[in-house]
């Protein structure tokens, strides 16, 4: 397949599993803040923007609305869903004729609920639950009616890269904000795995638990390992064949950094989860810049300089 | 309640809909169908038609920024025995187009023979030397062509000009068949209409039969300008249906006189290249330098035999606007038949006589550049005012050669959508061709461009015109088949396993039932309830 079709089908899978992510760390934080008084709202929206990655800016005091705008409505912030979804949306027409019908028309309505402004006039909270309805569409087009070539492994890569690099930032957010509620729960809620979470625990909710049916936990499909050991497998599937090792730098990064989250001792992980975490969005950053350069390279235009001096 | 068309009313031009006040032949049941509609009917029917081609991105560019394709809900109907006119006539005029181009850019007899003169061809911009001596591998160089036809006063087709480079809108013709198939089922249901969803299978067949020789199982690309690119949208369609690559200038690389693709395994090559991209842009090497659009050596690797350019390059010699004027002559020339679709007349005002008559009537004629597409540089003497023909003379004086001028043509109407009630706008006609070597197959329908503002003559899409469905009728005296008597119906499959839930909600519910409502009559305080 094209270089350059792989490169949307692969960026597809991210927007789109960012946008979900995103709407699903906001709903829970928007609920934690209304529901607890207790917690100081500047430092939870400061801690929020910078998990995110986003640098709040100096010359206005951070609050939920601003967090909102950054993350959500603005379509000029690089992160907020709406850019995110707009994003979406470039990357399959570029694609287009690569995608089934019902997959571009799911994700071009969507883009177009943004424009029109149809996103940003529902109420909170349905907005969010909008994003996840979306995106669980958009998959499920993808799921039911794309051929599993090698487009759909990059789009699945895409998603699981993004995905263990959206749940590591639940996880930091969960670790940031301390003792102050009940951050985990929430975290497990943001994921949609509370209800899982408690069976496979039998009820019984400690942090040590949360963080390793987080990151560990190997049914469960947002844990950071889940999404890793997919991504893993897609990249294998991209490279049919190899007797010893792995040709990939992408797949030797994702691999490593699996199997140690695995095979270290869960104490050792746990004990400076930001910075581990930290450690986890560099590798998914790294891996795409050694998928992009494997995969995607070569697709830049030429210049054609020749007469020229 | 007043009836949808009981207030229209058709102008001076012909219109194809209503003689008078009834309706023409072909277009009987439609005006009973459609008429029949409640208004607001009509109005929500309008409204799903728009937001479907937004949904399904059906758009096009003007200038960035992307728009729904504005498609009218009345469709425009050809009876039969019109259109094999057309297509008959379409098909002619491409076989006549292809012999002119072999020899343009062979032998050129037809300069020796003195149909046309040979500065006509050399002083039109489209002409590239890189070009001649090249032989197509099928000997196909308009392998794609679109004829733009209007029809007179008196309703006869006549021929606008021709388009044999890179012409766009036919993928507009298979999204507005399924668009109007939904927005107007009871109307379609009774008519029998020839399906155009065919195109890409022909095109596909016609792309590969031109492939290059001893290539038995050719690669097939469009190459598009870009997501920017106005037609961007039919480039996808295009690609998508014929199941082929849609690839970029950058996508492309020139190794060795053979042209490859990037793809994710390594360079693969490439046999043919169906081009939406304008000759000057398509090889910096040959053409502009800058072109970020196409691929360095490109050109060469067609000299040379190893891919083919769909369609040919230097194909605007031919539907230069100058050439145009001779095309009837070329039919006599090489075909030795009489032209089937009359041009519309034209004055060359590179000739000094035609010029003298035409320059002082500048403001009841139209007056177009010869290299101009799109609608763009057309004067229309009645609308234009003192100083844009002042401006506009000087401008022919200054390169005549550059100029036609014609009569101003009464483009015929078609009921048209406008505001809540039905108003009669101008449309013409872009048939379509695709030439596969052996015969030119013309696609039952084309583009109807319809110009939405009152009494607007030129339809192109970026000066604001939207377009119609064309219903080319099938004939109702076309040999009905009988039908088989159906088979009798066995069941064939088995019926689908139940599972234990089925039992709850179908058999035991009555039983269920019973049981439940015992147990509230058993409740506290009823009166007579004995334990069972």
């Amino acid at each position: 397949m094209l270089s350059r079709i792989a490169e949307s089908m692969f960026w597809i899978g991210r927007y789109v599993e960012r946008a979900e992510d995103t709407a699903r760390i906001l709903d829970v934080q928007t609920q934690h803040l209304l529901e607890d008084s207790t917690g100081d709202e500047q430092t939870t929206c400061r801690n929020l923007l910078s998990v995110m990655g986003v640098d709040p800016p100096d010359d206005r005091e951070v609050d939920l609305g601003l967090v909102l705008s950054l993350l959500a409505y603005d379509t000029d912030a690089p992160a907020s869903i709406a850019t995110v979804l707009a994003a979406a949306r470039e990357s399959a027409r570029r694609a287009r004729e690569t995608l089934s019908v019902t997959m571009w028309e799911a994700l071009n309505t969507t883009h177009r609920a943004v424009t029109t402004g149809q996103f940003q006039r529902m109420q909170q909270g349905n907005g969010f639950r909008w994003v996840r309805d979306r995106a669980a569409l958009i998959n499920g087009a993808a799921d039911a009616s794309m051929t599993r070539d090698e487009g759909w492994q990059f789009l699945v890569l895409g998603r699981m890269i993004e995905r263990a690099d959206m749940t590591s930032r639940l996880v930091a957010t969960a670790a940031l904000a301390g003792g102050v509620g009940s951050p985990w729960s929430n975290t497990l809620r943001a994921c949609g795995g509370h209800e899982a979470f408690l069976r496979t625990y039998k009820g019984l909710e400690t942090e040590r638990g949360a963080a390793e049916f987080l990151l560990l936990d190997r049914l469960f499909p947002r844990s950071v390992v889940f999404a890793l050991s997919r991504a893993e497998q897609c990249l294998d599937n991209l490279e049919s064949g190899q007797r010893a090792g792995f040709q990939n730098d992408a797949h030797r990064l994702v691999g490593r950094t699996r199997a140690e989250l695995e095979y270290r001792p869960l104490a050792d992980v746990i004990a400076d989860l930001p910075a581990e975490m930290e450690r986890l969005q560099l590798t998914c950053a790294r891996a795409t810049e050694a998928i992009s350069h494997r995969y995607f390279a070569g697709s830049e235009g030429t210049h054609w300089m020749g007469g020229r001096t | 309640m007043s009836r949808l068309f009981d207030d229209y009313a058709t102008g001076e031009a012909y219109d194809e809909m209503y003689d008078a006040d009834s309706a023409r032949e072909p277009y009987a049941t439609l005006s009973r169908s459609v008429g029949d509609l409640d208004r607001d009917d009509v109005a929500a029917r309008v409204e799903a038609l728009r937001t479907a081609y937004l949904d399904q991105g059906v758009t096009f560019d003007i200038g960035g920024e992307e728009r729904a394709f504005p498609l009218d809900i009345v469709p425009r109907v050809i009876e039969m025995e019109t259109w094999q006119e057309v297509d008959a006539g379409v098909q002619q005029r491409v076989r006549a187009l292809e012999a002119f181009l072999a020899d343009v850019y062979d032998a050129g007899q037809v300069f020796q023979d003195g149909v046309i003169p040979r500065r006509v061809v050399a002083t039109s911009s489209h002409f590239h030397r890189e070009a001649a001596g090249v032989r197509p591998p099928n000997g196909v160089r308009v392998h794609v062509s679109g004829i733009d036809l209007i029809r007179d006063d008196e309703g006869r087709f006549r021929v606008l000009e021709d388009n044999v480079r890179v012409p766009s809108g036919v993928s507009y013709v298979m999204t507005n068949r399924r668009a109007i198939a939904a927005a107007l089922p009871e109307a379609f249901a009774h008519h029998r209409i020839r399906p155009v969803a065919g195109y890409p299978q022909r095109l596909l067949a016609a792309l590969r039969a031109a492939a290059p020789a001893g290539v038995t199982d050719p690669t097939v690309v469009v190459l598009t300008p870009g997501v920017y690119n106005g037609a961007y949208f039919e480039h996808a369609l295009l690609a998508r249906t014929m199941g082929v690559e849609l690839v970029e200038g950058r996508d492309l690389q020139c190794r060795r006189g053979r042209v490859m693709m990037r793809t994710t395994h390594g360079l693969e090559p490439v046999h043919v290249i169906y081009r939406r991209v304008d000759d000057e842009f398509l090889d910096p090497v040959h053409f502009r330098g800058d072109s970020l659009l196409g691929c360095p050596g490109l050109i060469d690797a067609a000299r040379n035999g190893q891919v083919t350019l769909a369609n040919a390059v230097g194909n605007g010699v031919a539907d230069d606007k100058l050439v145009y004027t001779y095309v009837p002559d070329l039919i006599r020339y090489y075909l030795s038949e009489e032209p089937i679709l009359r041009n519309v007349d034209t004055w060359r005002l590179g000739d000094a006589d035609a010029r003298e008559e035409v320059m002082d009537r500048l403001d009841e004629l139209v007056v177009k550049p010869v290299d101009g597409s799109g609608g763009k540089g057309i004067v229309i003497g009645p609308r234009a005012d003192r100083a844009e023909l002042d401006e506009l003379r000087r401008r022919v004086l200054e390169d005549p050669r550059s100029w036609i001028a014609q009569p101003v043509v009464q483009l015929s109407t078609v009921p048209t959508y406008v505001d809540g009630r039905m108003a009669a706008r101008h449309v013409d006609l872009r048939p379509f061709a695709v030439n596969d070597g052996q015969r030119v197959w013309v696609l039952p329908g084309g583009l109807t461009r319809v110009a939405l503002e009152e009494g607007e003559l030129i339809v192109n899409s970026s000066r604001g015109g939207g377009s119609k469905d064309t219903w080319v009728l099938a004939g109702s005296n076309a040999v009905i088949t009988p039908r088989e008597e159906p088979a009798p119906l066995v069941p064939l499959g088995r019926p689908p396993s139940l599972g234990p839930a089925m039992d709850e909600v179908a058999a035991l519910v009555e039983d269920q039932q019973q049981q439940q409502q015992q147990q509230q009559h058993q409740g506290p305080g009823e009166p007579g309830g004995a334990p069972c």
